[in-house]
């Protein structure tokens, strides 16, 4: 027989049981919560324990003033007798610029240390939105400004340079009623780089002759250290997003040749090992390019880490993609948006948020590769420094400390990158899922 | 119902289908459709599902492509001309099953957005007309949230609100209201009604056959890509022709 029901009142939500919260139950909870558990929490911290007993005294004796790890050994066996370990510090307080700047002119480092000042300066407009965004007119001039304080020579290079990106723009704002948009992106890319080819060179000479104003200029060989993982780094993940973005959007596209080039150029650069193209940086090139022309080294090679990142940032965005539903899409078509309208306000907007994990990790790995340059001759932080240090009778034999230095650094960018990723996903979360 | 009769419909048309065929690969989907719309009218079109009766709207705005026949919407016939593509698309509002607001944008900046970039209206303006229609959908105070923090009805009140904002002459509902829970489908019907009301010309597809019976003018009822009965809702509910428009308000209405 069912028996009738029916409630007076409805209850109040109330407070969980206590013995939920405490310290004590959250190492029972995590740490202690079975037999297996109890077993490898126990085994872990013997491990802890092991690894720090046997490194502890290497990192307490350090030494930070000698001149010769000999020197170093010596004063570690007096202070802690001897067979004790310690780390020679005193190689990096002899040796840190060379790990910063390989062989840039001492009487300059004031140039890159300005330069990656002003680095932080143009990407704060473009990390955080609070920001003013008329910050964003720095940003668009320190690529020139940046290569100018590096290299040095006569300021109208990058200027004039800069001139050709001016053209683009003014084709693009000026004939865009006559010609629509892609029409007139057409002829504006046409006009720039007939500049560049035809006019940049002389206009540059001739204004450099007349009113001759530069820095000293430095070659590309003086680079090295952070300097040129940093140099290298920063202009690939520059350049990679956006090519990265149009190779996505290729592959995407209903147009069988623009579909079919994005697939080739993925699928090759992909398929190919980054030396490979490193040495093509090195070496092939110079067998294109037409006799004496001077294509500096560190810019061919940042081109292919570029061509590379951007291939594996195509794929990662091309996830994100996937991701939206079609329905976004047709939502876009529907309200009359067209297809560059829909993919910038609508579609990337979301696909970026959801490969940004993706991406950021392509940029780490990508500013990591940046050592690889060693295989081409270029004096890297982890490889082509220390050699050089190596090379000198003083340090001779010293092996941890330097690779522990520039391990350290790297993982302070890197590490830096992954928590602004976060802060970023975090920030741009409004699904509220 | 009194309400339905005081709807005019005027005698200009404002879509004129003719002979029109689509196929997916080598699957029929829609056979010789002929359907005039003229202004105001509000049509319900019904079906069993695979009928056609989306894509059939959704050919309307070339959401879909059709392969034979013309689609003439607003004096616009639609080919593969992406100016007149667009022009009809601007001009015909659309909602959605499954809402499709955009989740990175408020619902001020989902119903400006369209007006801004493609009307070309000021911003100030925009934010203006998009509060007005939030109003009228009755939820203004919900601009600034994200459509994550709506509920289902809510969200589709927005989607209506955001095809408003282009101030569209023709309003296509692909199944509003059939990813709603039963308590909401009132809200999102409401809004449909007042705007039936105010003289909107309506394709709507749906099952919500009290919706049918209130607000439209003609029912059309599809089976295997073809229309097969089309008449105003009385007779068409009261005394249906075709064997298979029997069987499926039978199914329908049966319980």
């Amino acid at each position: 027989m069912a028996e009738s029901f029916v409630r007076k009142e409805m209850l109040e939500a109330q407070a969980p049981p206590a013995s939920q919260a405490g310290a004590i139950a959250w190492v029972r909870e995590n740490l202690f919560s079975g037999p297996l558990n109890t077993i490898l929490t126990l085994l872990g911290i013997v491990v802890i324990y092991w690894l720090i007993s046997t490194s502890l005294p290497w990192w307490l004796n350090g030494v930070w003033n000698a001149s010769s790890l000999s020197e170093c050994r010596s004063i570690v066996a007096a202070s802690a007798g001897e067979g004790a370990t310690g780390a020679c510090w005193a190689m990096l307080r002899e040796r840190w610029h060379q790990f910063i700047f390989g062989f840039y002119p001492p009487e300059s480092y004031w140039r890159p240390i300005l330069a990656f000042v002003l680095l932080f300066v143009a990407l704060a407009p473009v990390l955080f939105t609070s920001v003013p965004r008329k910050a964003l007119w720095f940003t668009a001039i320190y690529p020139a400004l940046c290569f100018w304080l590096l290299w040095g020579g006569p300021i109208w290079t990058p200027i004039v340079a800069m001139m050709g990106f001016v053209i683009l723009g003014l084709a693009v704002v000026y004939l865009s009623s006559y010609l629509g948009a892609p029409g007139s992106a057409a002829a504006g890319v046409v006009a720039a780089v007939l500049w560049w080819l035809f006019l940049q060179g002389p206009v540059a000479g001739f204004l450099a002759s007349n009113l001759p104003f530069g820095l000293a200029s430095v070659n590309s060989d003086r680079f090295g250290g952070f300097l040129l993982a940093i140099t290298i780094g920063v202009t690939a993940i520059g350049c990679s997003l956006p090519i990265g973005i149009i190779l996505a959007l290729g592959r995407q596209s209903n147009m069988v040749i623009v579909k079919a080039l994005s697939v080739a150029f993925i699928e090759f650069i992909r398929g190919v090992p980054l030396i490979t193209l490193l040495f093509t940086a090195s070496l092939l090139l110079q067998y294109f390019l037409p006799p004496n022309t001077n294509f500096d080294i560190i810019l061919r090679v940042i081109i292919l880490v570029t061509f590379f990142a951007a291939a594996y940032l195509a794929e990662v965005i091309r996830g994100g993609l996937a991701a939206l539903p079609r329905g976004q899409y047709e939502a876009a078509d529907a309200l009359g948006l067209d297809y560059w309208q829909a993919q910038r306000l609508i579609i990337l907007p979301q696909a970026l948020k959801i490969s940004i994990p993706g991406i950021v990790s392509s940029f780490i790995g990508l500013f990591k590769d940046t050592t690889l340059v060693a295989f081409v001759g270029l004096m890297d932080p982890l490889k082509g420094v220390t050699q050089i240090v190596r090379a000198d009778m003083n340090w001779k034999g010293i092996y941890w400390e330097p690779y522990i230095f520039v391990g350290a650094i790297f993982f302070i960018i890197c590490f830096g990158m992954s928590r602004y990723s976060m802060y970023l996903e975090r920030k741009l979360k409004t699904d509220h899922r | 119902m009194a309400e339905a009769q005081k709807m005019a419909v005027s005698d200009e048309v404002a879509i004129q289908i003719t002979g029109m065929n689509k196929w997916y690969g080598q699957f029929h989907v829609l056979r010789d459709i002929d359907m005039t719309v003229n202004r105001g009218e509000r049509i319900v079109i019904c079906g069993p599902s695979g009928s056609g009766k989306s894509t059939l709207i959704r050919c309307i705005n070339r959401l879909e492509e059709h392969q034979s026949g013309h689609i003439v919407v607003d004096g616009t016939e639609l080919t593969s001309d992406l100016k007149n593509i667009d022009k009809v698309r601007s001009e015909v509002g659309m909602v959605f099953q499954h809402f499709n607001l955009f989740p990175h944008l408020t619902i001020l900046e989902n119903c400006t957005l369209a007006p801004i970039w493609v009307r070309k209206i000021p911003k100030k303006e925009a934010e203006e007309t998009a509060m007005h229609f939030l109003r009228k959908v009755k939820i203004p105070e919900q601009a600034n949230k994200y459509p994550g923090q709506l509920s289902g009805g809510q969200q589709q009140r927005v989607a209506i609100a955001r095809s408003l904002c282009m101030r569209p002459r023709i309003m296509l509902f692909d199944e509003p209201t059939s990813a709603l829970d039963p308590e909401m489908i009132k809200e999102v019907l409401d809004t449909m009604i007042e705007l039936a009301q105010e003289g909107m010309t309506m394709l709507c597809v749906t099952h919500e056959m009290g919706f049918a019976q209130a607000v439209a003018n003609r029912v059309i009822f599809m089976d295997k890509g073809q229309i097969v009965e089309q008449n105003e809702p009385k007779e068409f509910f009261s005394n249906p022709q075709s064997d298979r428009t029997k069987l499926f308000l039978s199914q329908i209405l049966g319980h």
